[in-house]
């Protein structure tokens, strides 16, 4: 075997899973804590590069998606005892549909103008929320005494053992990882990323442009409703305050500083944004300001991102006979 | 009926205020075709060098109130125009070229670092600015109430208004203004000098948003750090309604969202006032993008 480039890389993929996978072993309760932390908005984040890193659509109002899955998740579980993660579909489904009937009419505004609309969407969100729209939601105190998930039979709290939930968590984020790998590589990942760079061009080859971007809302829209079941049931309390538009500020980061459109770019953005500030306690104050600073300085020297997305290459010699057209 | 009049006042005070912070909106879009995110901060801005100003040097004990506050809102005008110039110097003038949402991303970086720095320097906990310099009498016109500090209000943002658009309209620069806002390019070549229009923009963007934040800090007595967003998102959602890049249009959807929202909070819900005017914002766009008098903003599919 040669140490290709490929191979280095997958070398150091292989090693960094190797030490996520038996980190918590070394690590204290609260330690293992930011990494479920990170997790989390590793989920989000990728769920989120599904609309904004492939479908190129700005959209900065992800943590409403993901508040209707936690509270979907939270109503239900809290009302009639379902256990938590039997909702994960449904969590998904019901952000699914909120995107669905909410992204029709918006989908075909201009890139910025999507971005302030979908900001509104989130505080509208929000704001029902503190509103207790329908009496359920319990208004700004939130909804409290979730309960954990269950894997057969033996109960995951994420806060008396987040060791065990870190390992669900990881097993859904190993989940996500392969089924997003797949859908960048497949037909569907393709024509989102050809109409995202051109979308004219894509039109004209016969893309339903509209189609494809409404179905990639939806699709990040369902992930992120999981990932809302998947909080709930860590820390058993949620409010409107998880969920306020600067969380979405934060996953949006994520993507952008790790690199839209790639899976290990907004891995190692999650990581970052996440994980560093525990480092630098006393910086804790500055955190936004690093990110601001951060962000304008991305977008002048490297706006495609810390680890952006490798163009797909076609290498003759690989290619089967039949597909050679000249 | 009076309850209808108090809002009425009430939504065109503050509608003066987003009217003030929409045109600093309008004019950077209408010759960069950029959304300056950060717009609402230097609002905030406003507020804050305001505050500073006014307990720091005490103009209203030498020059009495009247002009002691004209003096401050011209000080704090210059210096918010001037970091809007900055502003526009680290964060947008290097990615003239670029894709717009790469300068749509470095304004949001800059709102951020605009808001920290604002909360680091005068501390998290919301700041008050002292009474009593505006008149607070009410008085009354056919047995309605006027309360005189929404009239002061209303007066000075309807004065800075007209006083941009005679300038926009009737001088020299004001057309170099207005043609680099239709066609950059045709106008570098008919020797506007378009660089320096853009730093103009910035300044009066900036100055106008500094004014709207000394505006309320006056009438509303109390300022915090993330009121700018919130704001600034309400502007621009003025900017939108009455047609962004369109300077009347900003006037007249400022006022107009000013008085939706506050007969809304009277006469549907109050809790959901801040939600109004994104309600008005995701109407306008999906039913009418281009405003009421404004530019196509929605591609067709």
């Amino acid at each position: 075997m040669s140490f290709s480039g490929k191979n280095i890389r997958n070398g150091i993929y292989a090693a960094v899973a190797v030490c996520w996978i038996a980190a918590p072993v070394f690590l204290s309760n609260y330690q293992t804590d930011v990494l479920n932390n990170i997790a989390i908005y590793a989920l989000l984040g990728l769920s989120l590069n599904i609309i904004l890193g492939y479908g190129g659509m700005f959209h900065m109002g992800h943590a409403a998606f993901f508040a209707i899955g936690a509270y979907t998740t939270a109503i239900i579980n809290t009302s009639y005892g379902i256990p938590v993660l039997w909702l994960l579909p449904l969590s998904g489904i019901t952000a699914g549909v909120f995107a669905l009937v909410v992204a029709r009419p918006i989908i075909h505004l201009r890139g910025d103008y999507l971005l302030i609309v979908t900001i509104g969407m989130v505080e509208i969100v929000r704001i029902a929320l503190v509103n207790n729209i329908f009496g359920i939601t319990g208004g700004p105190n939130g909804i409290f005494g979730i309960a954990s998930p269950q894997v057969f039979g033996h109960p995951i709290n994420g806060i008396v053992s987040p060791g065990h939930y870190f390992y669900l968590l990881t097993a859904f984020l190993a989940f996500t990882i392969a089924v997003f790998y797949l859908l960048e590589h497949s037909r569907y990942g393709r024509a989102l990323k050809y109409l995202c760079s051109d979308s004219i061009a894509a039109e004209g080859s016969g893309i339903d442009t509209s189609g494809y971007k409404l179905s990639a809302f939806v699709i990040g829209a369902f992930w992120a409703g999981m990932v809302g079941n998947l909080y709930a049931g860590k820390i058993t309390f949620i409010s409107p305050e998880s969920f306020s538009f600067w969380e979405s500020v934060v996953m949006f980061m994520i993507v952008i500083l790790g690199g839209a459109g790639s899976i290990p770019g907004v891995l190692l953005g999650a990581i970052l944004i996440i994980g560093l500030p525990e480092f630098f306690q006393e910086l804790q104050q500055y955190r936004l300001l690093i990110f601001g600073i951060a962000l304008v300085a991305m977008m002048i020297f490297r706006p495609q991102g810390i680890l952006p997305p490798k163009p797909h290459t076609y290498p003759v010699d690989k290619l089967d006979e039949k597909e050679v057209t000249l | 009926m009076e309850l209808f009049f108090t809002q009425l006042t009430n939504g065109l005070a503050v509608g003066g205020i987003y009217a003030l912070i929409a045109l600093g909106y309008t004019m950077v879009y209408g010759v960069l075709k950029l959304i300056n995110f950060a717009h609402g901060d230097l609002f905030t801005i406003g507020a804050y060098l305001g505050l500073t100003l006014l307990a720091s040097l005490g103009l209203t004990g030498y020059v009495g109130t009247a002009g002691g506050l004209l003096f401050l809102a011209l000080m704090v005008m210059g210096l918010v125009g001037i970091i809007g110039i900055l502003l526009d110097r680290a964060a947008y003038k290097p990615l003239r070229n670029s894709p717009r949402l790469s300068a749509v991303v470095s304004a949001l970086g800059a709102s951020i670092v605009f808001s920290n720095t604002i909360m680091l320097v005068y501390g998290p906990s919301p700041k008050v600015y002292p009474q009593g310099l505006l008149p607070t009498h009410v008085f009354y016109l056919f047995g309605l109430p006027v309360p005189i500090m929404r009239i002061i209000i209303l007066a000075t943002s309807l004065f800075l208004m007209i006083g941009l658009y005679v300038f926009i309209q009737k001088t020299r620069t004001g057309t170099a203004i207005r043609a680099a806002a239709i066609d950059q390019g045709a106008a570098r070549l008919m020797g506007i000098n378009v660089d320096r229009v853009i730093m103009l923009v910035f300044f009066i963007g900036p100055a106008l948003g500094g004014a709207a934040g000394l505006m309320v800090g006056l009438h509303y007595g109390q300022i915090n750090f993330t009121m700018g967003w919130i704001y600034g998102l309400k502007a621009f959602t003025a900017a939108i309604l009455g047609g962004i890049g369109n300077i009347p249009g900003a006037m007249v959807g400022g006022l107009l969202l000013g008085v939706i929202e506050s007969m809304g909070a009277a006469y549907i819900s109050n809790a959901w006032k801040d939600a109004i005017a994104f309600f008005v914002l995701i109407l306008i766009l999906i039913v009418r993008p281009t405003g009421l008098l404004g530019e196509r903003v929605a591609e067709k599919i």
